[in-house]
Formats: C-alpha cells, sequence, structure tokens
C-alpha cells in the first residue's frame, strides 16, 4: 500500500521560508522500499531554512518510522530507524547505560537529519562529528535500490553530511557511548569578554563545553557570555515535567533590542561572579530550548534567521569584528552560542572543521539580511564556513570557497541520484548541484 | 512479577504507542495482527525499551479460527492476563454510500470480530480473577453523525458491548476500560484535512496509561471530548438532523 500523501504549507525552523508540497509520512519501511523515490526525506523539520523544504515537490515525512531494530547492551550497538528523535533515544538507551555520543542541542531532531548535517553537540572538541560514531546505515536511492553502506564506502562521507542527496537513509547502525547515570555537573564560568570567553572555551579536559554570548555587549564587554563546562554524572535527578509552549505568535517588541538588553544584564547576573556548579537532568542540559514548545513563535509571524560559521583558529580576528558589528546593529536575540570545534567530521560537505562557532539568532527583517550577508563576507574572508542547517540568506557564490569538496560530493550524488529526485530547496537555492 | 499484555491490532499507530508504554514499564507483550514483519519491527523496538519478552502472533479479526492458537497461547500463560483492542476499519462514509457491501466487513472489523474475541477469552479471564481489558472505541459511536454514521454505528456496538463485558467481568475483578479517541494523528486519518481537537498515538497511550492506574471505566482521549460529546448528544434530534458534520 502507498501511503496518502497531503499537501501541506511548510516552514524551517526559522519560520521565514516556506514552502507548499506534497507530503506522504509512511508507518512502515515497506511503505517506501516497494518503488522508486520521488522525492527527498524530511525529518523533524528543525533544521532551520529551508534544508527540508521541497517547494513543488514531493518529500517522505520519515518522523513514524522511529522503531529501535535491534540493541546489544553489552557493546552499545543499535540499529534504529531514521525517523527516530535523538531525544527519545536518549531516554530509551540510558536506562541501559548508554547514550548516543553526539547529541545536539535539540532532542527533536532525528537520526536522518542528525546524519544529513552529520551534526555536532558540545563535545565535539572531544568526539567529532554524529558521522564518526556510526558503523553503516541502510541507505535507499532514489532507483529504489537498498544499499548497507560503511563508512570505508564513498557513499558514506556524501551521505553524512549530504542533506539527503545521495538517498533516503532508512536505518542506521549507532555506536552507543557508555552514559553513568541521567545527570551532568554543570560548572558555570562568566567570561567578561571575548579573550577570556575564548581561553575558558579552550578548555581540554571538558568534555561538553559551550559558551553562552551576550551578543549585545560592546566595547570592553564585547564577547562576555557564561562558559558551561558539564561532566556526566553517576546521580540520579528527577526529570522535571515539560515546560510550557508558546501558544501564539509573539509581537515584535517582546524581542525588540530594550528587551534583550534586559534579559541578556539579568541572565548574565544570573551567574556569581565566582562561578558556581549545579546538578541537571541530562535531557535539560543537551536540550535547553526543547523545555519550551514551538519556542520559535517567539519571533512572530515573520520568523528568523540563525547565522551560524566557523572560523579557524588563525583568523580569529574576524569573531571579535563580527561582534562588534552584531552589537551595533542592536539586532540580535538573547540565542547567541560560541563553542569550540575540533577538526572531525565524518562527510564531504559537513560543517564542522577546527576553530570557533558562532550562532546568532535574528528576528526577521530587511537589517537583519543585510546584516547577516556582511557576517558571510567577513566568514569568507577569515576562510570560515557557514553551517546549512542554519542557512536561509548565503550567496551560492561563497559556497565552493568554503566547501572545498564540494566537487568530490558533487560526483557521488550524480551517481547516486542522476535524475536529480531528491533536490530540497536549500540545495538548489544554493546551486551545490550544479557546477560552479 | 512482569505484567503480561495481549495487544489485537498491534501495528495501528495507537497501539504501537501503547506497546511502547508497555514495555518501558517491563511487561510481556504478545503482538496480534497480519503484517508479520510490521509486528517483528514493533517486538524488537519494545524489547529494546525494555519489555521482559515479547512474541508476535498472525489474527485476522474476519476469521475467528485464527483466534484459537492466541487464546491457547494465553492459556499456557501463568498469572494474570490483560488485553487490549486496538482492532477497526474505518471506510469513507461516501465509499460506504457507493458501495453498501462494506457495511458488513465494518461490523465485523469494529464489533463483531472483537466482540467474539473477548467472549471466547473471558473465561480464561475471570478464571484467574484479575487483570486489565481495554477496549479501543470511539467518540464517534456516541451519535449517528451524517458524515460516518456507519464506522459510529459499529463503534457504538462495541462500546455497548463493553460496557455489559464490564458489569460481567467486574464480579471476578477483571476491570474493563473502554478508550473512546477523538481524531488522532495516525496514518488512519493522515491526509484527512484538519480535525477537531486532534491528539497524538502518545498522547492516547499516556491517557491509556493513566486510564489504567485509576481504574477508569469510560476514558476519552483527548480528554475534551468528554464535554464535546455530553453536549452532543443533548442536541435534540430535529435540531441535530441539520447538522452536516
Ligand atoms: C534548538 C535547536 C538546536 C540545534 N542545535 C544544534 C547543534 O547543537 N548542533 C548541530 O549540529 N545542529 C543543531 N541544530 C540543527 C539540527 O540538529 C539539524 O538541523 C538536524 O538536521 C535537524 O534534524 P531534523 O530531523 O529536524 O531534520 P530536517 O530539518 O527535517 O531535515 C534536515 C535534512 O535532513 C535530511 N533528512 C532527514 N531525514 C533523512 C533521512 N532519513 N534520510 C536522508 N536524509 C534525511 C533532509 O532531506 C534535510 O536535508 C539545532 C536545531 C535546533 C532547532
Amino acid at each position: 500500500m502507498t501511503p496518502r500523501r497531503k499537501p501541506a504549507d511548510l516552514s524551517g525552523w526559522g519560520r521565514a521560508l516556506r514552502a507548499s508540497m506534497d507530503v506522504s509520512r509512511p508507518d512502515r519501511l515497506a511503505d517506501i522500499t516497494c518503488a522508486p523515490l520521488t522525492g527527498p526525506a524530511i525529518g523533524a523539520r528543525r533544521s532551520y531554512g529551508d534544508a527540508a523544504l521541497r517547494g513543488q515537490g514531493m518529500a517522505t515525512d520519515m518522523t513514524r518510522l522511529d522503531r529501535i531494530s535491534g540493541f546489544d547492551p553489552r557493546t552499545g550497538l543499535a540499529e534504529v530507524e531514521a525517523g527516530a528523535r535523538l531525544g527519545d533515544l536518549l531516554a530509551a538507551f540510558s536506562r541501559h547505560g548508554w547514550m548516543p555520543k553526539v547529541l545536539p542541542g535539540t532532542g527533536h531532531a532525528t537520526l536522518g537529519g542528525a546524519i544529513a548535517l552529520d551534526v555536532h553537540g558540545k563535545n565535539h572538541h572531544r568526539d567529532g562529528s554524529f558521522g564518526q560514531h556510526l558503523a553503516g546505515l541502510t541507505l535507499l536511492l532514489a532507483s529504489g535500490e537498498q544499499r548497507q553502506i560503511t563508512p570505508a564506502d564513498d557513499l558514506f562521507a556524501a551521505t553524512l553530511g549530504g542533506l539527503g542527496q545521495t538517498g533516503i537513509v532508512l536505518r542506521a547502525r549507532l555506536q552507543l557511548a557508555k552514559c553513568p547515570g541521567n545527570a551532568a555537573r554543570v560548572t558555570e564560568n562568566r567570561a567578561d569578554g571575548l579573550d577570556e570567553h575564548l581561553s575558558l572555551l579552550d578548555d581540554p579536559k571538558a568534555d561538553y563545553c559551550v559558551g553562552w554570548l551576550d551578543a549585545t555587549a560592546s566595547g570592553a564587554d564585547l564577547g562576555r557570555g557564561i562558559v558551561e563546562v558539564a561532566k556526566l554524572v553517576a546521580s540520579e535527578v528527577r526529570a522535571r515535567p515539560a515546560g510550557r509552549k508558546v501558544p501564539f505568535d509573539a509581537p515584535a517588541f517582546a524581542l525588540s533590542p530594550p528587551v534583550v538588553r534586559l534579559f541578556n544584564r539579568a541572565y548574565f547576573g544570573r551567574v556569581p561572579a565566582e562561578g558556581r556548579s549545579i546538578i541537571r537532568p541530562v535531557s535539560d542540559f543537551f536540550f535547553p530550548l526543547d523545555r519550551i514548545g514551538d519556542w520559535n513563535r517567539l519571533y512572530g509571524r515573520r520568523g528568523f534567521h540563525q547565522f551560524q560559521c566557523v572560523i579557524p583558529d588563525r583568523n580569529i580576528a574576524a569573531l571579535r569584528e563580527m561582534l562588534a558589528r552584531i552589537a551595533a546593529s542592536g539586532l540580535a536575540s538573547p540565542l547567541a552560542v560560541l563553542k569550540r570545534m575540533g577538526a572531525g567530521r565524518a562527510g564531504l560537505i559537513s560543517f564542522p572543521a577546527e576553530g570557533y562557532t558562532l550562532a546568532v539568532d535574528f528576528p526577521n527583517s530587511r537589517a537583519a539580511a543585510a546584516l547577516i550577508a556582511t557576517l558571510h563576507d567577513l566568514t569568507r574572508a577569515a576562510e570560515g564556513r557557514i553551517y546549512f542547517a542554519k542557512d536561509s540568506l548565503c550567496p551560492p557564490e561563497l559556497v565552493p570557497a568554503m566547501y572545498p569538496e564540494l566537487p568530490r560530493w558533487q560526483a557521488l550524488v550524480a551517481e547516486a541520484d542522476p535524475e536529480r529526485t531528491l533536490l530540497t530547496d536549500l540545495v538548489r537555492r544554493l546551486k551545490l548541484r550544479e557546477a560552479p | 512479577m512482569t505484567e503480561t499484555w495481549i495487544i489485537l491490532g498491534a501495528t495501528s499507530g495507537m497501539a504501537r504507542a501503547f506497546a511502547r508504554d508497555r514495555a518501558a514499564r517491563g511487561a510481556s507483550l504478545i503482538l496480534c495482527g497480519r503484517d508479520m514483519d510490521d509486528m517483528q519491527a514493533s517486538a524488537a523496538d519494545a524489547l529494546a525499551r525494555g519489555a521482559a519478552a515479547t512474541e508476535v502472533m498472525a489474527i485476522d479479526i474476519r476469521k475467528p479460527e485464527t483466534f484459537t492458537p492466541i487464546l491457547d497461547r494465553a492459556a499456557s500463560l501463568a498469572g494474570l492476563i490483560n488485553v487490549a483492542v486496538f482492532v477497526g476499519s474505518m471506510p469513507a462514509q461516501s465509499d460506504v454510500d457507493d458501495n453498501p457491501g462494506l457495511i458488513a466487513g465494518t461490523v465485523t472489523d469494529n464489533l463483531a470480530g472483537p466482540a467474539t474475541f473477548l467472549h471466547r477469552i473471558a473465561p480464561m479471564l475471570e478464571a484467574r480473577g484479575g487483570g486489565f481489558v481495554v477496549g479501543v472505541s470511539s467518540v464517534s459511536g456516541d451519535r449517528g453523525r451524517l458524515s460516518n454514521y456507519v464506522y459510529g454505528a459499529a463503534k457504538s456496538g462495541f462500546s455497548t458491548y463493553l460496557s455489559g463485558y464490564r458489569n460481567r467481568m467486574a464480579r471476578s475483578g477483571v476491570h474493563v476500560m473502554t478508550v473512546k479517541p477523538g481524531p488522532v494523528d495516525t496514518a488512519m486519518t493522515y491526509g484527512m484535512g484538519k480535525l477537531p481537537f486532534m491528539t497524538t498515538p502518545e498522547a492516547v497511550a499516556a491517557d491509556i496509561a493513566r486510564g489504567l492506574q485509576k481504574r477508569r471505566r469510560i476514558l476519552y482521549t483527548a480528554p475534551i471530548w468528554r464535554l464535546i460529546m455530553t453536549v452532543i448528544r443533548l442536541i435534540p434530534e430535529p435540531i441535530f438532523m441539520k447538522t452536516r458534520f
């Protein structure tokens, strides 16, 4: 039985880009393996821009294909269907003392989405990207042929971070990591300016490390923030019940510059000058924003953009320049994150690269788009790159220099999907499958 | 001791969520349905999520002879047995209007089949003197609406059956809970347009778990449907006849 299709007007998580598409949502793998593909897979649409959109086309919503097919509690090797949410897997496996080694900032992201963007977590500097902890995967090619892929295959590096362009991932085999309990000991320290912030982030002993940034601070305070360093611990804490939902689109003043400045000052002051250490449930630590359902509605109907780049250490001055421009614009929201990134990645066009990564949200406006254009140019000049999972505005000309292995990826993708069945709006917009 | 659940219609979206909920509590599961591959996948999933044991068995609710192996298996188990019935089918009213031949099957899937199974397993449950039966009916059974009254009639029959069955089984300590879901976001409703107060299979499973704990007799899920159906039942027939929903 081929599952029903439904016309749907969908947007990415940022709600700034939209698309009308026809979506099916199979319950059984057999529903999609019986015929050639008609379009790309989509996951939980936690990508901010148009990575999970396919305007005027068809797509397969994978979220109901979410079963654990096998799990060995002795080795921590698990085989899971690609629509499973990472937060669900964390909850299921941590009961047996195991967990996914790499977790992004939202537990709603699916396994397939984590593969297609080769996502990183707060431990990237130590443990690398999501794809580096996979033993293999089952890929459904556009032709309908199924392939078992291991990290030794060329298609593996084209699939990890490959934006769904090689086929639909049906299942993946994860090498889980030991998880001592369900709690994290989190140490928070204030960083009064950018230099201190960067040096706190550069803590080689930290298992998990992430910085919250006050993107409104300027002058001597430029780059100030709070650095969280965490370790998983054996104690058991009770997870707090899920928080509230944002029930409607917030009005524009909710994130106006004075409100954001006030909020940021209070948030910064929350942590005492000498720092503090607290115990939190792991899910709160990994997915702090998931406690507020539909928080993207706080940005109102026009939505928002996230800018995320990684800048290599040698050009770190560019980061200071970016922060100065952002602070001067007064456009940033309170959600701004700075992180140390290692070199680890599993795919040809995966985002991670050695350096520091900056992510900032901006309510959608013409001024924000202009600022982000400047940030793109600065990223390019600093030999950095932008993250496709977050992008909705990058000019296509900038991409080939940011992703030097793009031609190799293009060649493999052309073989896997010769009819270009799997194009997404992001791939079209950034001309990722077109020769420069 | 672990609890054992026999789940009929195990491939339905709601049954899957219910099986997961029970698995996380360490229950033993016997999944019964038609698609063996799909149930094998659910059984593996349940094991990984904490089920004490799982097995899958074929059942076709239109063929009572397929009930026998399941009843035999149940008889061989020690301890209390719990049963959850998720089987059912919902042809579009317009399809039924074009082909009244669909009515008999609809009544079998939603009423005659499940009732026959429950009747046959009743003596075994009574003899063991405890356990739960969860019967999934529908808010559609509370009143015959223009857009869905054949399915509604079958579910109404099942609700009525469960009401009497509850009375009978309670005398032996078996608790019977009727579940009346409103629209649930499953493959059955996918693509049917926007339905009011739609809930998710996971929310239904959580409601059922709470209902079992509180030994509820009739459970509406989402809970708002209790209020809505109370109002809908009170509308006088002459006025109700003018409605089109
Ligand atoms: C609050 C928040 C925090 C985040 N934090 C981080 C972070 O810390 N680190 C990080 O790296 N990312 C982060 N992200 C981004 C997020 O992890 C990625 O965008 C991820 O891809 C989302 O997964 P998804 O299931 O929603 O995929 P979608 O957004 O639905 O899809 C993304 C891509 O995956 C493809 N895809 C989905 N399923 C499959 C499949 N089965 N087979 C093949 N292709 C498939 C789609 O075609 C699309 O190209 C964050 C996002 C949010 C909203």
